[in-house]
């Protein structure tokens, strides 16, 4: 054969495997609102970064005359390339090819290439976008999703792992994703779920559409199982973007360091805290005025709002911020807000992402809902996250701090290396009233005008605890700060942490209430 | 996005906080007791058979009805002797979960 001939094979295989599941499948895609999986690849890493691996793998199925089927590339796209000169390996499930489902060639696809980014120690981002398994590959195929999660496991906390569902992704294949960092899903493009409107009609007789079963808004408001909201697939890929500048390529090294910028001057720390300590506010605001350049990158936004978590910087250097929102249920601790915070945290201590935690926040939510859906058990997860956590820790006090919840929020307690204070904050076991009416029961019981008894006692047990001065004089707290110097200690306590080193006891690993 | 924008009052240890309720919380069901003299679907399915009438005196641990589920026949048995004051649904119906099934006087 001539070196022409062998160059013309060549082109014509690569081409025709290029073209995935033909022009047909593309247009159908197309017309979903749905770019093709190697466009989704092109769109996201840098020009001419991707490079592709296993173009040629072919399945090996022989039953249901699968055979005489060629599936190009077998449904997935794999290769290695960078975001913003990130290194990483990524793999997109094609839906133009026998709807992107899941046979053996294709799971081995990407368990390679999941092999390599953990061995080279750079981030995997995988594109679902499948129908599911492939039904006449049968007990083979649901080996290759075992395979997958197997993966996944063995690189969480080693590398970070990105999840971006653009089309269908339902039964056994969700469980990839769930076993990931950060999930992204897109409106009217994600689906996720584990049985699909047709079994529960079938099976339970309710009718539901895939949207409202699964859709990316239900996954990123309900569910909590989605970190990331967009309405594109476009906007979808800057956020993700964005994302890879806050974090390491592995936990053996820390996020990139970017020049310092001041906070905008539009937002003025001290003017976010209302006078009233019952008035709500926007904690962001709080994070906006203290982190460079007011860039607040929030996760899971729209989910468990009653807490606020997301990366920011501080003198240049990445940091996950841990918030109570005031603005929704009081910034309680409830069973979502903790099941959020504490994943969170561990994410940032496996990756040597330094946090900070703003506290305001009456405590726990009360509830049968609440003690039934087991807010004991979800609760204590972030005990155990924050506990468990060596990374350098910073807590901030800026008003209430009551009871358990002032506990939870990375107390000293929980090994916070530095504890500040404002002056507004009240370090307490309860709140005034709450506390009063316990305390005083009886006097106030008999009292001939118990309201005005009441009152007074209100206001000794104010005077007496609702301030950062009991808690600052026992050291639970290492000072009390002037709002305007939160930032500059913040940027202290992190920089002067940063060899911190923290033995724990040696042991398999730790078994945290899951 | 979810949460209800006008601002509420949450009390929690005798102080009410000014803030927004998210849709889950507005949506939480308040606790009601169980009531032993309702029978009640414990999971979604299609009702078999019917074995009891209204009237119809019956022990604990009598088979009422067959709620068919996930391919599963589950005999549904009384949980306290007494009379049937009635039976809310009939043979062949899809039930959701908790719907109630039958009455006991």
């Amino acid at each position: 054969m001539s070196l022409a001939s062998q160059m013309m094979e060549f082109f014509r295989r690569k081409s025709k495997a290029i073209l995935g599941g033909g022009e047909k499948a593309i247009e159908k895609q197309v017309a979903l609102g749905k770019l093709t999986a190697r466009d989704r690849i092109t769109t996201l890493l840098d020009p001419e970064s991707f490079h592709e691996y296993d173009l040629f793998v072919e399945h090996k199925c022989t039953d249901f005359n699968m055979d005489k089927k060629q599936l190009a590339a077998d449904g997935v796209i794999t290769g290695t390339g960078n975001i913003e000169g990130f290194p990483l390996c990524i793999f997109a499930q094609d839906f133009t090819v026998a709807g992107g489902s899941l046979g053996l060639m294709h799971a081995r696809k990407i368990t390679k290439i999941m092999d390599h980014a953990l061995k080279l120690g750079i981030p995997l981002i995988g594109i679902n976008d499948s129908g599911g398994a492939r039904i006449q590959e049968g007990v083979n195929s649901l080996a290759g999703y075992g395979e997958i999660f197997f993966r996944n496991t063995q690189a969480s906390g080693v590398i970070p792992q990105i999840s971006v569902i653009l089309g269908p992704c339902a039964g056994g294949a969700v469980y990839s994703p769930a076993l990931t960092d950060f999930v992204f899903v897109v409106e009217n493009v994600s689906k996720m779920f584990i049985t699909g409107p047709e079994v529960i009609k079938t099976v339970l007789g309710e009718e539901i559409s895939m949207e409202d079963l699964g859709g990316a808004r239900v996954q990123t408001e309900i569910t909590g199982n989605a970190h990331f909201f967009a309405k594109t697939e476009q906007e979808c890929f800057e956020q993700i973007k964005k994302l890879m500048t806050f974090i390491p390529w592995n936990n053996r090294k820390k996020p990139d360091s970017f020049p310092p910028k001041p906070p905008r001057p539009e937002y003025d720390v001290d003017k976010v805290i209302p006078t009233n300590p019952r008035q709500p506010y926007d904690v962001r605001d709080l994070i906006r005025a203290i982190c460079d350049d007011s860039d607040f990158f929030e996760i899971q936004e729209h989910w468990a709002a009653n807490i606020v978590i997301g990366f920011a910087r501080l003198n240049g250097e990445t940091v996950g911020i841990v918030g109570n929102q005031p603005l929704v249920l009081a910034g309680v601790l409830d069973v979502d807000s903790s099941d959020k915070a504490a994943r969170f945290i561990r994410f940032c201590d496996a990756f040597n992402i330094p946090l900070i935690t703003f506290v305001d926040l009456p405590g726990y939510l009360p509830g049968v809902d609440q003690e039934h859906a087991g807010v004991i058990r979800h609760g204590a997860k972030i005990l155990y996250a924050y506990s468990e956590a060596t990374v350098p820790k910073v807590t901030v006090i800026t008003r209430k701090a009551y009871g358990g919840g002032y506990i939870a929020m990375c107390s000293r307690h929980l090994g916070a290396d530095f504890v500040f204070a404002w002056p507004t904050a009240e370090i307490a076991v309860m709140g005034p009233e709450g506390a009063a009416n316990i305390i005083f029961r009886n006097e106030i019981a008999q009292a001939d005008d118990p309201d005005a008894v009441r009152q007074q006692k209100v206001q000794e047990y104010t005077e007496k605890f609702a301030n950062p001065y009991i808690a600052a004089a026992n050291g639970h707290v290492d000072a009390v700060l002037n709002p305007d110097e939160t930032r500059e200690t913040l940027i202290h306590s992190i920089q002067i942490s940063h060899d911190k080193q923290e033995i724990r006891p040696q042991r398999k690993h730790g078994i945290p209430p899951f | 996005m979810n949460e209800d924008q006008s601002k509420k009052a949450l009390v929690i240890d005798d102080t009410a906080y000014e803030t927004r309720f998210t849709t889950k919380f507005l949506r939480r069901k308040s606790y009601a007791p169980p009531n032993p003299k309702h029978v009640l679907a414990y999971i979604p399915g299609t009702i078999q058979e019917i074995y009891v009438t209204p009237g119809q005196q019956v022990k604990w641990g009598d088979s009422l009805l067959v709620l068919e589920a996930m391919k599963m026949r589950n005999d549904v048995t009384a949980d306290i002797d007494g009379t049937i004051k009635s039976v809310n649904v009939s043979q062949n119906e899809k039930v959701m979960k908790n719907q109630l099934l039958i009455e006991f006087e």
